[in-house]
């Protein structure tokens, strides 16, 4: 167990490595200056502009540079947009907001799916089925934009029961979160649909109910325990889409998280902060699948047995 | 011990039956799928529709004479009339002839996505789970490492590097990494037929390795690649009209589903058209082709439908 969490974790290393190097080239090989602006600037200032963000050396030592800061003071460089203001006092200002509202869509999304999924699967071709499928199937088609466009207009405009947008307290988080959960819900109710009926169907549970095991310990011991262990290895990219789904949400409610802030920092060209808050996305992604591959393990005994063998 | 004389062995009645006469014709795999395709009534609603919307796509623009820039002042922000079928917006455009024109340039998102998606992945995979041992292995990390990175943030990334606003950066970003899924699919797909006897015996019996592939692990994997193409398709047009509607896809003068929406959003309150045909468009290909690959998963492998 120990070998295999520890194999998890060199990869984790090596990919955040991976990736954080890529997007830095990446950010640097853009054409184009970031300090060209239409008033021209004087020779001497766009110099000590340069010197001050370390632009003047090359660009090995400005990686080497970025590196050491990142890994040793976790320190993601400074806004150009906004002197004085460093990325990291941005993340920490902005990702919670952003981590609040996701992980209220994903706790929504996640309960509510796995619900609808059993009780679709036990009531198979009833009208409990067809129902949470006709609900899966809307979650599937419609795009969470449009989503939250009709959100907006009914429960704001018409019954005026939210806020439109904004953020501060439970009442404002509602219809961004509805509208992030309702793809999550379908992909849950479907997945966990499907999982149960494949469970149901497997022969220790007709030899448990054949034992004569009490319905509710069938459903939770036999059925439930294999069934939902699938949709727990999606839960870790979910995790991570906390903060990348709720970009278009955050711009539709104007929610003033991190998504937001990264949209219109592209659209400024700050280059420190996108590069930051990428780095700072993807390895909170990376770490969030390690998480759940390792629990995984603990959880599901046939994945740490297989992984021995090797 | 009687004498068996050789006239006691005689067949008596059923010469002329011959049981293992194939009285029916054959069928191949297609016409197979095909068949149970057809008795699946939502799939086949849903291809129809699809056909239809990809027709119009096509068609649509040419049917009015508007143009898809075609700005006039005169006649803006019209609801849905005789002669603008589906509206104007705010700049005086028709929102039929943007509509189709926006539709097309979302198809073609997405069908070259997943084609890319399609080549890039079943190749990949084929030959990790074919070659298997080391080169799989490391075949396999690489994927392991791409599937890590948020797709997301590198679409973004790739867009605005490349400074562009045209489909090309778009379907770069999001096939770099979106041809994983299917490599893990057919790799484990690949090895686990590998393994199954008639593999063995079709070795045995001196097939070669192109035989192999060709005759014995495409037809089995076949039906799972397109399965998984159905539902590519619009994974990739859901995640540009995404990036769209943030203002980081497709912008003007091209446009897309995405950036209709996005487009027609400030104006929603009080001219809801311009933002309603746009996403119903979405919605219903969405719909259409999620709907079709359910039934082309059962169409195409039997196994699982029990």
């Amino acid at each position: 167990m120990l070998r295999f969490v520890l194999k998890r974790f060199a990869y984790m290393i090596i990919t955040i490595f991976i990736v954080t190097t890529a997007t830095f080239f990446m950010m640097h090989s853009i054409p184009g200056d970031p300090f060209a602006s239409p008033k021209k600037l004087p020779a001497q200032t766009v110099k000590n502009i340069n010197k001050k963000y370390g632009l003047d050396k090359p660009l090995s030592t400005q990686y080497a540079l970025f590196m050491e800061n990142l890994v040793l003071h976790g320190d993601l460089g400074e806004s150009y947009q906004y002197p004085g203001l460093t990325v990291n006092s941005i993340i920490a200002q902005k990702a919670p907001i952003s981590g609040e509202l996701g992980g209220e869509a994903l706790i929504i999304g996640f309960s509510l799916g796995i619900i609808l999924g059993i009780i679709a699967a036990f009531k198979k071709n009833k009208w409990q089925d067809y129902t949470v499928m006709f609900i899966a199937i809307l979650g599937i088609a419609i795009p969470s934009f449009v989503l939250a466009a009709i959100l907006q207009y009914f429960f704001t405009v018409k019954f005026e029961l939210f806020p439109t947008s904004g953020w501060g307290g439970l009442k404002f988080t509602v219809l961004p979160a509805l509208s992030m959960a309702l793809g999550t819900i379908a992909v849950y109710a479907r997945f966990m649909r499907s999982n149960c009926i494949d469970v149901i169907g497997q022969d220790y549970v007709m030899t448990a109910r054949a034992k004569g095991v009490s319905k509710v310990a069938l459903v939770y011991k036999h059925v439930l325990r294999n069934a939902i262990m699938p949709s727990i290895t999606m839960l870790g990219p979910q995790i991570a889409m906390i903060f990348t789904g709720t970009f278009v949400i955050e711009v539709i409610f104007s929610i003033p998280g991190i998504g937001r802030y990264f949209v219109s920092s592209i659209s400024d060209k700050d280059y420190p902060v996108i590069l930051g808050t990428t780095i700072f996305v993807a390895i909170l992604y990376i770490i969030s699948v390690f998480v759940v591959d390792v629990l995984y393990g603990f959880i599901d005994p046939r994945i740490r047995l297989s992984n021995n063998k090797k | 011990m009687a004498e068996l004389s050789k006239g006691k062995f005689k067949i008596i009645g059923c010469e002329n039956n011959n049981s293992d006469e194939i009285v029916r014709k054959n069928i191949t795999y297609g016409e197979d799928a095909w068949r149970r395709l057809k008795e699946n009534k939502v799939a086949m609603f849903s291809l129809v529709l699809l056909v239809i919307i990809a027709f119009m796509s096509i068609i649509a623009p040419y049917l009015r004479s508007f143009g898809v820039n075609g700005v006039n002042p005169l006649t803006t922000n019209i609801s849905p009339n005789s002669t603008h079928w589906f509206g104007t917006d705010d700049l005086g455009r028709d929102v039929w002839v943007r509509t189709w024109a926006g539709t097309r340039t979302s198809i073609i998102i997405g069908v070259v996505g997943a084609m890319i998606e399609l080549v890039v992945g079943a190749l990949y995979g084929g030959i990790s789970g074919y070659i298997g041992g080391v080169v799989d292995d490391i075949l396999m990390r690489i994927v392991e490492i791409l599937n890590s990175i948020p797709y997301l943030i590198l679409v973004l990334i790739i867009i605005i590097v490349m400074q562009s606003n045209g489909i090309i950066p778009l379907i770069i970003g999001m096939t770099l990494t979106g041809w994983t899924g299917m490599a893990r699919m057919v790799r484990g797909q690949v090895l686990s037929i590998k393994e199954q006897e008639y593999v063995m015996a079709a070795q045995a019996l001196g097939a070669n390795s192109p035989r192999i592939i060709l005759k014995h692990l495409m037809p089995n994997v076949v039906g799972i690649m397109i399965v998984d193409v159905t539902l590519a398709v619009p994974s990739y047009i859901f995640a540009e009209a995404f990036l769209s509607y943030i203002g980081l896809g497709i912008k003007s003068p091209n446009i897309s589903l995405g950036a209709l929406c996005s487009n027609a959003t400030p104006n929603m309150m009080f001219y809801p058209y311009q933002l309603f045909w746009p996403s119903l468009v979405i919605s219903l290909i969405m719909l259409t082709f999620n709907l079709l690959g359910d039934g082309l998963s059962d169409a195409l492998d039997p196994k699982q439908r029990q």
